[in-house]
């Protein structure tokens, strides 16, 4: 029990230092890998719930892909960022007061929910009901009971996937692009014509 | 010296106001606020995972993934915005982005 809590409070503390330090680095290349570490650690609180699916899938999703998406674009658009940084002194007070009410308000409201209602009588985490794994559970109730919930997810990603690719395509003027209808639709009285030469003389072009 | 519900809770709580307090002070920077707001979404992440687990009911980890992919699919978007934004612009700055105001 004293190593899961010596656990506990690692993860949770890389987690809250590396989320404050995506948002206070200078460089947003560092802020993306900060990124990466929060979410790396948030991950291992989830395997310390007992959740080790989602774990890796916060893995996959967040580190594989996410952060990579992040991490190209910061790279790739010529930004200065120096001039993006200077309202930061400015904020910071407000930001920081209310940033502290929110904090406490919302540890207040979560010490006092935890300690009430069915919550409070659970013993603790404990790897999936009944001796079942905690991908078995999940798989179990998602393709049967949210299996429409499901298919929406897909269809987020379907729509942002397309939105994506609608809202980065550019269409240059002047490339040649390959017309499958046109190609398709020409005929042999479009595509060639004959040409009458009489002997001893030149094709004219 | 047993971790229970309340410091599951308390971590997504301050996990939120840090991404909160990233859209604060970094209003000009639209890559930062949309980290800040992967943050927050992590921090809801946290939340419905604890509840699932210490309720022993696996339907919380259910909405968690639906999360995982809304905040997924927002990024992807949100960063594609970003880029047309640039070629349009030449710049990032969210507050000079004011040109549809009415």
């Amino acid at each position: 029990m004293i190593l899961q809590a010596i656990a506990f409070y690692l993860l949770a503390a890389t987690t809250i230092g590396a989320g404050l330090c995506v948002v206070s680095a200078k460089n947003p290349v560092h802020s993306v890998l900060f990124l990466i570490t929060a979410f790396f650690s948030a991950a291992g609180l989830f395997v310390l719930l007992g959740a080790e699916f989602l774990a890796m899938l916060l893995v996959v999703v967040y580190v594989g892909a996410v952060a990579v998406l992040f991490l190209f674009v910061v790279m790739m658009l010529d930004i200065d960022f120096t001039a993006l940084r200077q309202g930061f002194a400015r904020y910071l007070p407000i930001g920081g007061l209310i940033a502290g009410v929110l904090t406490v308000e919302m540890v207040v409201v979560a010490a006092s929910v935890a300690g009430r209602g069915a919550s409070a009588r659970s013993v603790g985490p404990i790897a999936g009901a009944g001796g079942v794994p905690n991908t078995e559970a999940i798989g179990r109730v998602l393709y049967t009971d949210y299996v429409y919930v499901f298919q929406a997810a897909g269809l987020v990603l379907l729509v942002a996937m397309i939105g994506a690719i609608v809202l980065t395509l550019k269409h240059r003027p002047g490339v040649k692009r390959q017309s499958i209808a046109a190609q398709v639709a020409r005929t042999p009285a479009a595509g060639m014509h004959t040409v009458s030469i009489r002997p001893g003389q030149a094709l004219e072009p | 010296m047993t971790i229970g519900l309340d410091h599951y809770l308390a971590v997504a709580a301050i996990l939120f106001t840090i991404g909160v307090l990233g859209i604060f002070v970094n209003r000009k920077n639209v890559i930062v606020i949309l980290m800040s707001i992967e943050l927050i979404l992590l921090a809801v992440n946290i939340n419905l995972v604890a509840f699932s687990v210490f309720l022993h009911d696996v339907v919380g980890q259910i909405y968690a993934m639906i999360v995982l992919t809304v905040a997924a699919a927002e990024s992807a978007v949100g960063l594609a915005i970003l880029v047309t934004f640039f070629r349009n612009r030449g710049d990032i700055a969210v507050d000079d982005a004011s040109v549809m105001r009415g």
